[in-house]
């Protein structure tokens, strides 16, 4: 398969370009819709940028659009359930994966093997049980509704689950023998060395909260719960009233922002904690 | 600083496997201890359950007048040095160091004045703010055995330190380490596989095989008069040549009267094989060379005798120039045959 013949270089790339246009050429038009007034856009899709970019900027942050609760109570709802997510999954996946790997207790494998099942059922094959629990709990149109159901992760435990392996056993019994005990070992020892890992996983859990739309949609119903996914589309599809285009393609283009900005800025760090172990 | 004793001390793995069979030694204050044998005869795991890592099944450990079998590593006031070192990497030299003494609420005082005393003896000032990653082999050595020695433990457990370095380095570090255990005066128990560095640093050697101890006594002790078959076998390098009595009687028309009936084995040093006949009683041997390792310093030859099953080595200074298959005459005088109980492989009283 891999040859080098200019004809197939050239199909080849021709794919791909086609490829590329086909995904980016919505977001360019996103992207060119937040510099237009909704007059314009509500005639037709312009394919050149206009005038109105600063002002449609300052806007969407006071835009309260019918059916969705104001723009930055949704960007506030949606920080705030991508970090509580990021930072539960976290804290969760690391203890347990500190007492699979470091501890022996009955059952310790089949513990492993149950979180590792988890893997296979996420939020979206078991939403209808999930939904009937968290409804019972009376954690509906509530932050606690919107992330406890998600945070359990089987990905994270075994990342970390992985990463303690490699960690030469010599390491613990260092610390035992320099007096320290279990708690002090995860303290001084564990976390410091897992740091990389640590950041790598908060990219991508937090990407992971951030990008929820079908849980909020469905445990929420009072607007000041709403998520900026799910609210967007919202705005979107409101009645009565025009759309006001302008506004809501600004909030997509912002909504799409923070993944981006994070996966741009902390690429490096992203790929060192995947890939290396500092031993 | 402490003895060290171990009573009928016994570890059985999941109540099957039997990796260490009730095993008496003790070690005096200051002492130098070092545990050989090959792989798999128990001598780490041994060490581990001094150094608490590892659970006594049965028997006692006692460091200094306490029963420490139910205490943890940290209690038992012991330092340890791994193989691999087992440095915490994302701490700094320094910090490597101090964890221990932290952990132990020392007054921050006599922390700083430990870790400057124990960085100058191990000539590490330089690299106190490096971290162990920025550092060689040898430097990290250094740091695994500053950290033993900053604590200023009742006892040092060494587990195979120097197997990570390379020949030369490894030599240095093996003098250095004698040096050191001697300055400071502190029990140590060194693990190791490497007989130059069991011979050139024990006060005592204890030669374990199977989870027992073959031979305990002092390095020469132990390679002129080795206790068992086993023990003649390992220690040496090459070991003793062994040979069947019956075989050797039949080749050299008899054996001298030293040789009990008893004897099953005749064991032989490689260096007490000589090319010409020496002025004492000796046995003289036909053999066929077979092949000559030439060291630099000394030439091992390998030759076979006709109705002997193995090789006989030997050693000599200098280069010996020699071809396959040329004839040899090998000369062992009488004395330096050690002979072996046909049953039991022990020692005969010679």
């Amino acid at each position: 398969m891999v040859e080098n013949r200019p004809f197939l270089g050239f199909l080849t790339h021709l794919v791909l370009i086609a490829g590329v246009i086909v995904v980016a050429f919505p977001v360019y038009v996103a992207i060119i819709a937040m510099t237009h007034t909704d007059v314009t856009l509500n005639s037709g899709a312009p394919l050149l940028p206009g005038a109105e970019l600063i002002s449609n900027l300052i806007a969407v942050w006071t835009f309260d659009p019918p059916g969705a609760p104001p723009f930055w109570l949704m960007v506030w709802n949606s920080t705030l359930m991508a970090l509580i997510i990021m930072v539960g999954k976290i804290a969760i996946s690391i203890i347990s994966a500190y007492a699979i790997v470091y501890f022996r207790f009955p059952f310790r494998t089949l513990a492993f093997w149950i979180i590792f099942i988890t893997l296979m059922l996420p939020v979206e094959v078991r939403i209808i049980p999930t939904y009937e629990v968290v409804a019972n709990l009376g954690m509906l149109n509530s932050y606690a509704g919107l992330t406890i159901p998600l945070i359990a992760s089987a990905t994270a435990t075994f990342l970390f689950r992985q990463f303690f392996m490699t960690i030469p056993d010599e390491m613990m019994e260092a610390a035992r023998v320099d007096g320290a005990g279990p708690l002090k070992f995860f303290r001084d020892i564990l976390l410091p060395l897992s740091r990389t890992n640590i950041a790598a996983l908060c990219i991508i859990l937090f990407i992971y909260g951030w990008v929820q739309y079908l849980w909020p949609l469905l445990v929420t119903t009072r607007e000041e719960h709403f998520t900026l996914m799910m609210g967007v589309r919202q705005m979107a599809g409101a009645q009565e009233v025009d759309p006001q285009w302008n506004l809501i393609m600004t909030a997509v283009v912002l909504a799409m922002l923070p993944p981006v900005l994070i996966v741009i800025a902390m690429q490096r760090l992203f790929v060192k904690g995947l890939v290396e172990t500092e031993k | 600083m402490a003895s060290i004793t171990l009573s009928a001390v016994k570890k059985t793995y999941q109540g099957q496997v039997t990796a260490i069979h009730g095993l008496d030694l003790s070690i005096a204050d200051g002492e130098l201890v070092v545990l050989v044998g090959p792989s798999g005869c128990g001598k780490s795991t041994l060490l581990r359950m001094i150094a608490g890592l590892e659970t006594i099944t049965s028997g006692e450990v006692r460091i200094g007048d306490t029963m420490v079998n139910r205490l943890e590593p940290a209690e038992r006031d012991i330092a340890m040095v791994f193989q691999n070192y087992a440095l915490y990497p994302h701490m700094s030299v320094r910090q490597n160091l101090e964890y221990g003494l932290k952990n132990r609420r020392t007054p921050r005082p006599e922390i700083d004045r430990r870790v400057t005393e124990a960085a100058r003896i191990l000539e590490i000032e330089p690299f106190l703010d490096r971290k162990p990653r920025q550092l060689s082999g040898g430097q990290r050595q250094r740091v695994a055995m500053g950290r033993a020695i900053v604590r200023q433990p009742k006892a040092f457990l060494f587990d195979e330190p120097l197997s990570n370095l390379d020949a030369k380095l490894r030599g240095q570090m093996r003098v250095e380490i004698r040096r050191l255990q001697r300055t400071l005066g502190t029990t140590s128990v060194y693990v190791t596989h490497d007989q130059l560095e069991a011979m050139t640093m024990a006060d005592k050697l204890v030669v374990m095989n199977g989870g027992r101890i073959e031979q305990v006594g002092r390095p020469l002790e132990v390679y002129s008069r080795p206790a068992s078959l086993f023990v003649a076998g390992f220690m040496g390098s090459p070991g003793m040549n062994l040979i069947p009595a019956p075989a050797l009687a039949g080749i050299a028309g008899g054996l001298p009267d030293s040789v009990g009936p008893a004897c099953g084995t005749i064991g032989i040093r490689p260096e007490d094989v000589a090319l010409t006949a020496p002025d004492r009683p000796h046995l003289r041997l036909d053999a066929v060379l077979d092949a000559v390792e030439l060291v630099g310093s000394e030439s091992l030859v390998y030759a076979h005798v006709a109705g002997l099953d193995s090789e006989v080595v030997l050693r000599t200074p200098g280069i010996h120039a020699g071809e396959p298959g040329q004839t040899l005459g090998l000369h062992i005088a009488h004395a330096d045959l050690h002979c072996f109980d046909a049953e039991s492989g022990r020692r005969l009283a010679s």
